[in-house]
């Protein structure tokens, strides 16, 4: 794959900067609700609060992590971030420019270069389309190749991800799930990306072919100047692989950080008690002490601080404000009130 | 050493599909003693869960137990009628699956639940069974269980279903738990409670638990023995700091420095190539030869089980040495 030419821009320049991003889901009342709340019934529409005022940089060629438990918000973030999702509140800028200014047809190919991977190999692969019209679609329908080499395109594309190029005419349940995880990769690549984000990408997959997979984003990174968002609750795949590390819960960030920062000094409560929880191969025969309680639904986030009602440390001031993250330490970004405390 | 209470020798599990035999229990042999955990590690198609449901008959056609002995306790499980596999399951030896719903009836409330499985097996009246099923939720850590006995499944979060469904297996004392994936749908931090209460269960009630599971570092903390499954066999068996400190078959080796903590960071990981065999008519030989950095000639037949040292298990021709 040719690499397109970059636009001139700052060195230092965000590739892509959010900020204040909120999304909420509200479920409208069915026709017996609003019959019910037409009669003076309490019926109420129902919101699911899953991002609040989230900001986020992440620079050209870098990695990050976003990491947190299910109902945190980070698949959302990604979908906002590859504009499968709209924000409800916020802004979503693109080498310093808001998304919109893109949409003229002259910006095909900043539109182009964020692109999702998505977690279940099997649920994101039409099952009816073979695999050279899986990643072959998007490339002639955008232009980028001629119908007529699209045969040849696909091959090369599928040899960069490390299929038999062969395999082609086939179809998707005659592959394996980490080959499935490869045409993927094979599809998102094939309209020349510049940012990839990665939604539990190899959460699916056994370990020995989690470790090729892997291998194979972090090649891919080296070879084509990628910048990935790689979106994960696995502590040990996120070490591995990313230069920074985003910690999220319940809709917020709580902790941002260079990676290896994150790992030797956690400073949330929360991120030190995740760190406790991973399971590792170091840990032979330890007595897991777990933080109580279970992440508190979204439809009615806790009042200040949302981890407050988990927290060993949680004062007064927790449960009546949101604490702002704020830097700690270079580059070392953390929401807590325990920081400001003496 | 003390007796064992479950003991499986040389189990076979097949499947007589139309396009072969599926061989995917092949020739399986451990031992668990009371009060122990021991770890079934294998990746998907191993055959790891097989081998639990082969130990509580849960066979489906086309799959029949071929061969091997499954003692429990002193009885044959092999040669068990319906009615004695009645007795024994829910009650003498229980499972937990990966999904909890799998035992959860959705439309019938907890309490129900939980009092058929205490009254399918001793003759107590509703009330005591009621309130050994409210001592069973607290026991496996569900806040205020009173309330919580009256709730329907839906009314619960995945963590909490799961620790439902652990109480329901713990309701009737179980000399035996077989837990296959229980936490590999759970979040770290519910994972983390749930592991810590097991652990807790089974030093005090002297249960003997056999965990299944793909994931070596919840084995780790966990468990006191662990088999390591590839391709419906064990390939490598021993006590767990011997196979996570020296691991000597090439597979658990592989699986081993492919974790990424194992790994210096940003660096590619090591990795196995290739992926698992297909059961259906697999060539004679070790099935592992396709993908092992260690293969000699002498693999196209397949490997003894050796045992360099008491406890320890290994079935290869070329081991990485001790």
């Amino acid at each position: 794959m040719n690499a397109r030419p970059d636009t001139p821009r700052e060195p230092a320049m965000p590739l892509l900067e959010l900020r204040g991003i909120s999304k909420r889901f509200t479920s409208r009342l069915d026709l017996a609700g609003r019959i019910a709340r037409a009669l003076g019934a309490s019926a109420r529409e129902q919101t699911v609060h899953a991002l609040d005022r989230v900001d986020l940089v992440v620079r050209p060629g870098e990695v990050v992590g976003l990491v947190g438990e299910s109902g945190c918000g980070k698949s959302t973030l990604g979908r906002i971030v590859a504009r499968i999702l709209e924000p409800t509140e916020g802004e979503r800028l693109w080498r310093g420019r808001a998304y919109g200014a893109y949409d003229n047809a002259g910006s095909r190919a900043e539109r182009l270069a964020v692109q999702m991977i998505f977690q279940d190999p099997f649920a994101s692969l039409n099952p009816r389309l073979r695999i050279a019209d899986v990643i072959g679609e998007a490339p002639v329908v955008h232009g980028l190749v001629d119908r007529a080499a699209r045969d040849e395109y696909v091959a090369q594309v599928m040899s960069k991800v490390g299929l038999d190029a062969s395999l082609a005419r086939r179809f998707p349940h005659q592959f394996s799930g980490g080959q499935r995880s490869r045409i993927g990769i094979a599809r998102a690549l094939a309209v020349q990306p510049k940012f990839l984000v990665c939604d539990e990408a190899v959460a699916a997959l056994d370990v020995s072919i989690q470790a090729q997979v892997l291998n194979l984003f972090i090649k891919l990174r080296e070879e084509f100047g990628l910048t990935y968002l790689f979106i994960s609750h696995d502590l040990g795949v996120v070490r591995h692989l990313s230069d920074r590390v985003v910690i999220m819960y319940l809709g917020r960030v709580v902790e941002s950080a260079p990676c290896d920062e994150v790992f030797s000094r956690p400073n949330h409560p929360y991120t030190r008690a995740l760190l406790a929880e991973v399971p590792s191969l170091e840990a032979t025969k330890r007595a897991y002490v777990p933080i109580r309680g279970e992440i508190p639904s979204p439809l009615e986030p806790p009042a200040g601080c949302h981890f407050h009602p988990r927290c060993p440390h949680a004062g007064d001031r927790c449960r009546a404000e949101a604490p702002a993250l704020r830097e700690i330490a270079p580059s070392h970004l953390s929401a807590c009130h325990l920081n400001e405390t003496p | 050493m003390s007796s064992a209470l479950l003991e499986v020798e040389g189990l076979r599990t097949h499947f007589h599909t139309k396009a072969g035999v599926v061989r995917a229990v092949d020739d399986v042999s451990f031992r668990v003693t009371r009060g122990r955990i021991l770890g079934l590690v294998g990746e998907s198609g191993s055959g790891k869960s097989m081998t639990g449901y082969s130990i509580l008959g849960l066979v489906d056609a086309p799959g029949r137990i071929e061969g091997g002995r499954i003692t429990f306790d002193g009885t044959d499980l092999t040669r068990l009628d319906a009615a004695a596999w009645r007795r024994l399951r829910g009650n003498r030896i229980a499972m937990i699956f990966q999904d909890p719903m799998m035992t959860l009836n959705p439309v019938l409330r907890i309490d129900t639940q939980i009092v058929e499985a205490i009254r399918a097996h001793a003759d107590v009246s509703r009330e005591s069974a009621l309130a050994r099923a409210r001592e069973a939720l607290a026991r496996v850590g569900i806040p205020s269980p009173d309330e919580r006995l009256k709730a329907y499944p839906h009314h619960f979060s995945g963590g909490m279903r799961q620790r439902v469904a652990i109480a329901i297996a713990l309701v009737n004392h179980p000399d035996l738990i077989i837990a296959d994936e229980p936490t590999t749908a759970l979040d770290v931090t519910i994972q983390g409670q749930i592991l810590f209460e097991m652990q807790k269960l089974c030093r005090e009630s002297g249960t003997a638990l056999i965990w299944i599971t793909h994931d070596l570092s919840v084995i780790a903390g966990l468990a006191d023995e662990v088999c390591v499954m590839y391709a419906g066999r064990v390939v490598e068996s021993g006590t767990v700091a011997e196979i996570i400190d020296g691991p000597r078959h090439p597979y658990t080796r592989g699986l081993i420095d492919s974790v990424p903590s194992r790994n210096e960071r940003g660096r590619p990981l090591h990795q196995i190539p290739g992926m698992t065999p297909s059961l259906l008519e697999l060539a004679p030989g070790c099935p592992f030869r396709e993908r092992c950095e260690r293969v000699v000639a002498g693999c196209t037949v397949s490997p003894d089980v050796s045992e360099p040292l008491p406890g320890r298990r290994l079935r290869c021709h070329n081991p990485h040495a001790a």
